[in-house]
């Protein structure tokens, strides 16, 4: 079956069956390798894009489900790694093999557009569906922080 | 397509059309490309001059400089090019870095000038250790990546004083910049003769105290990729033309495929082929647990379904009927594994025990005692669990293979893929991604065998996914270990004599049995026989192997992982038997020059040692060596009279002799802390009817954000021509550290990981 689907504010025609993850649209179909596979149950947040502003997991969200809906990714966050957090991850040298890292910093961002000025505790509620083998938490703590700072100037 | 045969790795595209039906490109990101790395770490510059196998040097004097070793993480992309660029005293700002090529490794020796600065071997390969583990990227690398800085300066330094006409030590070579008296010019103006120059003796190269570059905290180079998914991992290839692949093999290792039905599946979208994986199938090495290459990397009994998409063949794969043999370890159990060891270590006398270190009397010492401390410590397997699950794209055909893959150790892949497709090495070509954690996990090859072998069958482009099902069930795991301590003690709470007994599943026996001496695998016992770093007057350590039907692997710290664990807890149970503080017992079990004790009291010092707090709070200690990196580490840790347990902080100092990158050795020790940690509080590999259950984030948990203690790192150095390892060397001391810190506060004696089993409720 053929899906219209917005991606990064571009359209895309793809073929895929209507239960297909998105996951795999968005890398196989379009070509947008940022979003990771992980764990393909939701379980590890490499996934995480947005659907009309909200967090999802895209690995177990349907094509189908994302018909007619503004889908966001890692590459549609800035042009030129100019949004606060990727400037506040870069200050604040996060990642370490960055497989989880688009995730992670998509989770942060729907985090911030709900709280601006997130606590230690808002932030571990929100980026806990994520799992970063590095062990970057720490770093990610301090970037969000960060990242507050700068979109607030 | 005729260029795509001179150099496939030009055409990678980053959006191809498989099932969507997207138009063919060849795009790089304008801003990737200006990047000091390509999102495509493989990717070279063009037009530059290169100076030696390890350097380019554009005209616009930006210096490209090839890496040796994966970046997993770990920062090589940063800290191989600045061991270079330290002696080759460039502009870092104009270093960029690219991966070294396993293929013109597999081609070329060492250059000569290497050679005759005494930092290679004629047989080595031009790129010398290309394999990325044993925590040895820097320590290992070290002086012939400062040797090819080295001697390309002093190389065009001569360049320049051949054209201006003065002595090579009349022209000083700083920041890019060539100059003596008047004359001024770039290094990249003087590349091209710089190539062509011979010196009669090579220089000499920087003592740490000459360093200017080295030792600063610069920005990681691959950090821009990182942040917004322009970095590209194995899982990440697109090659045009490409098809998908999704496999499964027998659940139980060993087992077989015994029929499956791809008519029931074949008429699906976009369902191209389905090939048997090894016996009876393709691939020229099958499994099988009796030789040591099989089980290495021979292709496990199962089947492969191709497809137009991933998600098409992996649908497909899971509708697709099939029947498994399990074969002879259908009835295997963890239990059943560890049940059988326990048995051995419980039995002194098993004919199976070898001697691994031995001083004084310790059995007839302890048969006398009076007073005798006994306890028992296990711990469980465990899987990698990297992040980026296992996979690999391959294309074979008559005269030439190419994978790409994030691999920890490229020439091992070139050689697989290469006896895999029937051809020589110098024709086989690896392109090493960025690797989404490694582990060790990515220095066994088995998934680059099994794509070739796809590949090689379906003739074209084939990317593989395992599943994180697959990748877990398919996992190459961190041993189970036991272990038996025994130790008297005097009227003074001093132990005299030491008895350790461990049995284990043995990494060396199952894929380097060479590697045993005399029935001891060294990594076993390691940290354990004449490297504990505690005396006792009398000392036995025995040995015995116990394997089973898992494959098994290096994981991050190897035998050191578990063995600290044990010894570590150990000691604080006599220190406990005899009255005494903790730290105060380790460091009067020390010699005095001892080279553990200023990492264990700077950690102390920093952490605030105390055994003085109320209950419910404890803190802990963890010391261990592991390559040639000692830690030392103090948990605190609060436990409620629910039994919640949370770990606050953990103090780390680590003396790694001197330091490249303090930031990296810093990011790398709470990178340690989370792994050890999340091994203690949950790790552990289930295995029911020979199958490993834990085989998906929902049931192999780890450690998350809402979790994570504060690490502090501290810095013990002795200096001097100490240069040890910072990848692995944390990951053993924390699972001691966290469960002596829940006895100070429970008084409850963890002896069996993962801590989750246990009930610390108050």
């Amino acid at each position: 079956m053929a899906f219209d689907l917005n991606v990064n504010g571009a359209s895309y025609t793809v073929d895929a069956e209507p239960e297909t993850p998105l996951l795999w649209v968005i890398r196989d179909s379009i070509g947008l390798t940022g979003t990771k596979y992980g764990c393909g149950i939701a379980k590890c947040g490499a996934c995480t894009v947005h659907i009309d502003g909200k967090k999802t997991f895209s690995c177990t969200t349907k094509v189908s489900a994302a018909v007619g809906k503004e889908i966001t990714t890692i590459e549609g966050l800035s042009e030129d790694n100019s949004h606060p957090l990727q400037i506040a991850w870069i200050e604040e040298d996060v990642p370490q093999c960055g497989y989880c890292q688009s995730g992670q910093i998509m989770a942060a961002a729907a985090l911030l557009e709900q709280n601006p000025n997130p606590s230690d505790l808002n932030i571990d509620t929100a980026m806990s569906d994520n799992i970063c083998r590095c062990g970057t938490y720490s770093r990610i703590r301090k970037a969000i922080h960060r990242a507050a700072d700068i979109a607030q100037g | 397509m005729t260029n795509f045969e001179m150099d496939r790795r030009k055409f990678i595209s980053t959006a191809t059309s498989a099932a969507g039906g997207m138009m063919l490109g060849f795009h790089i990101p304008a801003a990737a490309n200006a990047a000091a790395i390509m999102d495509e770490p493989w990717m070279a510059g063009e037009g530059g001059q290169e100076v030696n196998a390890w350097l380019v040097i554009d005209p616009d004097n930006s210096v490209t400089i090839r890496v040796g070793q994966s970046e997993m993480g770990e920062g090589v992309f940063t800290g191989m090019p600045m061991l270079v660029a330290e002696e080759l005293q460039c502009d870092w700002s104009s270093v960029k870095a690219v991966y070294a090529e396993a293929n013109r490794n597999a081609r070329q020796t060492a250059e000569p000038y290497m050679v005759a600065a005494g930092a290679a071997k004629e047989t080595d390969g031009v790129y010398q250790r290309m394999s990325t583990g044993g925590s040895g990227a820097v320590r290992r690398s070290r002086l012939y990546l400062s040797q090819a800085g080295a001697s390309a300066r002093e190389r065009l330094k001569q360049a320049a004083a051949n054209a201006w006409g003065v002595e090579r030590s009349a022209v000083s070579a700083e920041n890019g910049m060539l100059s003596s008296g008047s004359n001024s010019s770039t290094f990249g103006e003087f590349a091209g003769a710089a190539a062509a120059i011979s010196l009669e003796s090579e220089p000499a190269i920087k003592t740490p105290d000459q360093y200017t570059l080295l030792g600063k905290s610069v920005a990681r180079l691959d950090t821009p990729l990182k942040v917004n998914g322009a970095a590209v991992y194995g899982i990440d290839t697109q090659v045009p033309g490409m098809v998908y692949a999704a496999v499964e093999v027998s659940p139980v290792p060993g087992g077989r495929l015994a029929s499956y039905d791809f008519d029931a599946v074949k008429d699906r979208p976009g369902i191209i082929a389905a090939y048997r994986l090894g016996e009876g199938g393709i691939g020229s090495l099958n499994y099988n647990l009796d030789e040591v290459a099989n089980r290495v990397t021979g292709i496990q009994s199962g089947v492969a379904v191709i497809a137009d998409s991933y998600y098409r063949a992996l649908t497909a794969l899971q509708l697709m009927p099939k029947q498994w043999d399990a074969g002879e370890h259908g009835n295997v159990s963890d239990s059943s594994i560890i049940d059988s060891a326990l048995e051995v270590l419980a039995n002194p006398d098993d004919s199976t025990f070898n001697p691994a270190d031995s001083v004084g009397d310790a059995r007839g010492v302890i048969a006398d005692a009076s007073s005798v401390l006994e306890a028992t410590y296990v711990t469980p397997y465990l899987e990698h669990a990297c992040m980026e699950p296992m996979n690999c794209t391959a294309h074979v055909t008559p005269d030439r293979a190419d994978i790409w893959v994030g691999t920890q150790n490229p020439p091992r892949a070139l050689s697989v893929a290469a006896e895999e497709a029937g051809l020589p090495e110098e024709k086989v070509y690896v392109h090493n991604a960025f690797l989404g954690t490694g582990f060790g996990r990515r220095l066994r090859q088995d998934e680059v065998r099994q794509a070739a072998a796809i590949a090689k069958a379906h003739g074209e482009p084939v990317k593989v996914i395992w599943t994180r099902e697959e990748t877990t069930r398919q996992g190459k795991f961190r041993p189970y270990s036991t272990y038996h301590f025994a130790a008297s003690i005097d009227a003074d709470g001093k132990p005299e004599a030491y008895w350790n007994r461990i049995v284990s599943h043995s990494i060396f026996n199952h894929q380097l049995p060479q590697y045993l001496q005399e029935g001891i695998d060294g990594q076993a016992v390691e940290g354990l026989d004449e490297r504990l770093p505690y005396h006792f007057p009398n000392k036995q350590v025995d040995y015995a192997i116990r394997d089973s039907h898992l494959p098994v692997h290096w994981w991050r710290s190897v035998g050191a992982s578990q063995n600290a664990f044990a010894i570590e807890s150990f000691i604080d149970e006599l220190a406990h038997a005899a009255g005494a503080d903790p730290l105060e017992f380790r460091l009067s079990l020390m010699p005095e020059d001892s080279e553990f004790r200023r990492p264990l009291e700077v950690a102390a010092k920093e952490a605030g040692w105390t055994a003085d707090l109320r209950r419910g709070e404890g803190m802990g200690i963890g010391l261990a060596e592991a390559f040639g990196t000692i830690s030392a580490q103090v948990a605190y840790v609060t436990v409620s009279r629910r039994g919640q347990l949370r770990v606050e902080t953990i103090d780390v100092a680590v003396d790694c002799g001197n330091v490249i990158h303090p930031k990296l050795v810093e990011m790398q020790m709470e990178s340690s802390v989370v792994f050890g940690l999340t091994a203690a509080l949950y790790g552990e590999i289930h295995i029911r009817n020979g199958v490993v259950v834990d085989d998906n984030f929902d049931q192999y948990q780890m450690l998350r954000i809402n979790e994570m203690p504060e690490v502090r790192t501290h810095f013990a150095l002795s200096g001097g021509d100490k240069w040890g390892g910072v990848g692995e060397p944390a990951v053993p001391p924390v699972a001691p550290a966290v469960t002596n810190a829940i006895f100070a506060a429970t008084g409850k004696r963890i002896r069996r990981l993962p801590i989750r089993n246990h009930d610390l409720t108050g």
